[in-house]
């Protein structure tokens, strides 16, 4: 176990949004069994009143954990040198089984969040409460994934071991050792070029199909997850190569540095807020037929759908960009 | 879009005038706040900036570090042993270096007394860092002098140690190698330990363990070894120092849980009547946010700024002794700054965020009660 403040913060986070979540998920329970919004009871009030903190507890539950995500990440840079083998996040999340875990549970539970707060927002701007049961169902699919990742992420921590100089034998049980793999494997860059641009396309057609004709809203989230993974392993694959300048070396995370001018900030941010954008949308879109959110629908649907386009076309514009202006030239060894 | 901005910005100022009509009691909270950020930040700052000398300085040591163990225990290395070594692919140079330590009962501190083979010096003539030129008041002419085996030795100061370095010479002695002998007792032919240089690194474990297998009493100390502990330690150091603050951080979560959201009689009154002329449960909720964000912003960027002056300009008064290390000739270092992402994203988790998630509840409570209740 290491004793770090940012492992403890994010330990403390973890902890607390899992308690947050917990209260929710009481909540939501009672809510789910009791909610009439035709019976003009105490118990009614109490509980209308009470969604007011539910709402406001998980906008900040899920804003701390893209926080955390992010302190994930910078942890694991910064530990790098206290693993043998550890050249950056990569190898710091090798080093137990539980890190790669941890950090996709994370992921997931911020899209999960994005879309939470989509229908939350939908839900509020119906006079009666039209999505309130789904919104709390939705919920209670999320507080396991919350659980689990306090439990993994602890675990993580828990079972990491610095290789620290020893009094007895200096080296030698470092030697012995053996260290962590430093790398992630890779699919084959024209693989990765294949999926990131057939996504994308799938992307711009099914976004412009919504925007024309009002339909398709769940098939243009769909293909924003496929456009999401397949670009995170384009990231891997080629893209990161050409902003290291260099044929072999695959971190999603060094990009990050400013070694490397920031460059996975350019590309994240717009990534993971397109992402997101596309999730809300085809979340909100499904609601058109509930005649009390349905001006609401109309208005941001277009608007997410829109705004997750451009976002979309700025990444796969910068990412093209990272590949054209490097240095390195793979052309002859990938053909 | 813009009407957006201006109902927020509209909030803000009333916000703003809100909190200046009650000064104690938010001037109060925004002080706890702002110490409690500036102890942690002060914290942060400094042992990160250790870390980052720490690895500047080890930059320019020795890949390998031989020593060689006899009942588990360092003794001298024979210089022979850099025949037994044989060739080694890839070990650039190899180097005997002979050092020690000298206690001063005087000033009270421990000299390290160094022997390079580097630097032409006479048996009378020593080099010293500016650490001890400082405490003992010797300039270049002076004579300085070393008491060991019952007897005196007096050195004329050839040189004083470049400032830049103090914070590795400041304690630095050099002399002769033949003065180092007759001093210490070291015989001929023993040395204190062997340097080695490698260019790759990734060749240097490789070597440490043919070294190991060569040659069974020696152990190598590598570099990155050092490097990584000094790693681990400075951040233990650390996280000890946030575990004993911790205590802090309750009280003032209490505090806030308490105070912040303010359900005294008179904010009270203030939110019934809003309520009252026609604010909603999530106006309220909205106005107090702003207020979170208000007291919390103004604290965090108090305390780290008061935190960089004390730790970049103060050399960190308060906390020195205990992250730093013991010693009686202290070096005097200005310290790299140096700010990331890690910090600040820390530093949010354990000021900003308590005190968010601890004033939630109370705001809330307030802003479903409904007004003909409070005004009542």
């Amino acid at each position: 176990m290491l004793l770090s403040p940012a492992i403890l913060a994010l330990i403390l986070v973890s902890a607390v949004i899992c308690l947050m979540l917990m209260l929710a998920g009481g909540f939501a329970i009672q809510l789910l069994r009791l909610w009439d919004i035709n019976s003009g009871s105490e118990l009614q009030l109490r509980l209308e009143r009470r969604t007011y903190l539910i709402s406001t507890l998980l906008t900040w539950a899920f804003a701390s954990e893209l926080i955390s995500l992010m302190l994930f990440i910078y942890n694991a840079e910064s530990m790098s040198g206290q693993f043998v083998g550890a050249m950056c996040a990569t190898g710091v999340l090798n080093v137990n089984e539980w890190g790669w875990p941890t950090l996709f549970l994370k992921i997931v539970i911020f899209f999960s969040g994005t879309i939470w707060l989509a229908l939350n927002y939908l839900d509020n701007k119906g006079f009666d409460y039209p999505l309130i049961r789904i919104k709390y169902y939705l919920l209670l699919l999320i507080l396991p994934m919350v659980v689990t990742e306090f439990y993994v992420q602890t675990r993580y921590f828990l079972e990491m071991d610095p290789d620290v100089i020893t009094s007895c034998c200096g080296s030698l049980f470092s030697v012995d050792a053996k260290g962590v793999a430093a790398e992630v494997s890779s699919l084959s860059p024209r693989d990765a070029i294949f999926a990131l641009y057939g996504t994308g396309l799938l992307v711009m057609l099914s976004g412009t199909w919504y925007l024309l004709r009002k339909q398709g809203g769940l098939i243009f989230s769909l293909s924003g997850i496929a456009a999401f993974v397949a670009a995170i392993m384009s990231i891997i694959s080629y893209i990161s190569l050409y902003i290291y300048e260099h044929p072999h070396h695959h971190c999603p995370f060094c990009i990050l540095k400013s070694g490397h001018d920031y460059a996975g900030y350019t590309l994240y941010v717009p990534l993971f807020l397109a992402t997101s954008l596309a999730l809300a949308a085809g979340s909100i879109s499904l609601w058109r037929r509930i005649p009390s959110v349905n001006s609401a629908v109309e208005i941001y649907a277009p608007k997410l759908v829109y705004l997750a386009l451009i976002l979309f076309n700025i990444f796969y514009a910068l990412a093209a960009w990272w590949v054209w202006q490097s240095n390195l030239s793979m052309g002859s060894i990938w053909q | 879009m813009i009407e957006f901005i201006r109902k927020q910005a509209y909030l803000v100022d009333f916000t703003l005038s809100s909190l200046l009509r009650r000064k104690g009691k938010n001037f109060g909270l925004l002080f706890v706040y702002t110490l409690i950020v500036f102890m942690l930040a002060s914290v942060m700052l400094f042992t990160h900036s250790l870390k980052k000398e720490a690895g500047i300085i080890l930059q320019q040591s020795p890949e390998i570090i031989v020593q060689r163990l006899v009942a588990g225990r360092h003794a001298l290395i024979p210089a022979d042993y850099i025949e037994k070594m044989g060739r080694l692919r890839g070990v650039t140079s190899k180097k005997a270096r002979l050092w020690g330590y000298f206690y001063n009962p005087v000033v009270k501190a421990n000299y390290t007394v160094m022997a390079p083979d580097h630097l032409v010096l006479t048996t009378t003539e020593v080099i010293i860092g500016a650490g001890i030129a400082r405490t003992i008041g010797l300039d270049i002419g002076d004579y300085f002098t070393l008491r060991a085996n019952n007897d005196t030795f007096s050195f004329q100061v050839k040189d004083i140690l470049d400032k830049h370095s103090e914070l590795v010479s400041t304690d630095l002695v050099l002399i002769s190698q033949k003065a180092f002998r007759v001093i210490t007792g070291i015989p001929e032919g023993q040395f204190t330990d062997i340097v080695l240089s490698v260019r790759n690194p990734r060749e240097v474990r490789k070597v440490a363990e043919k070294l190991v297998q060569k040659l069974p009493d020696v152990r190598p100390v590598l570099r990155e070894e050092i490097l990584r502990t000094y790693d681990s330690i400075f951040s233990w150091r650390q996280g000890i120092v946030f575990v004993l603050l911790v205590g802090a951080l309750m009280a003032f979560v209490i505090f806030a849980w308490d105070k912040a959201p303010g359900l005294s009689a008179e904010e009270k009154r203030e939110i019934g009547i809003l309520k009252a002329i026609g604010w909603e449960s999530g106006d309220i909720l909205r106005m107090k946010f702003w207020e979170g964000i208000i007291i919390s912003l103004s604290a965090f960027m108090l305390g780290y700024l008061a935190a960089y002056l004390h730790v970049f300009y103060s050399s960190a008064v308060l906390f020195e002794p205990v992250l730093k290390g013991w010693a009686t000739l202290y070096p005097q270092f200005r310290l790299v700054p140096f700010i990331d992402g890690l910090q600040i994203a820390t530093l949010f988790f354990f000021t900003i965020f308590p005190y968010v998630v601890a004033t939630i509840i109370p705001i809330w409570k307030a802003s479903v009660t409904d007004p003909d209740a409070i005004m009542r």
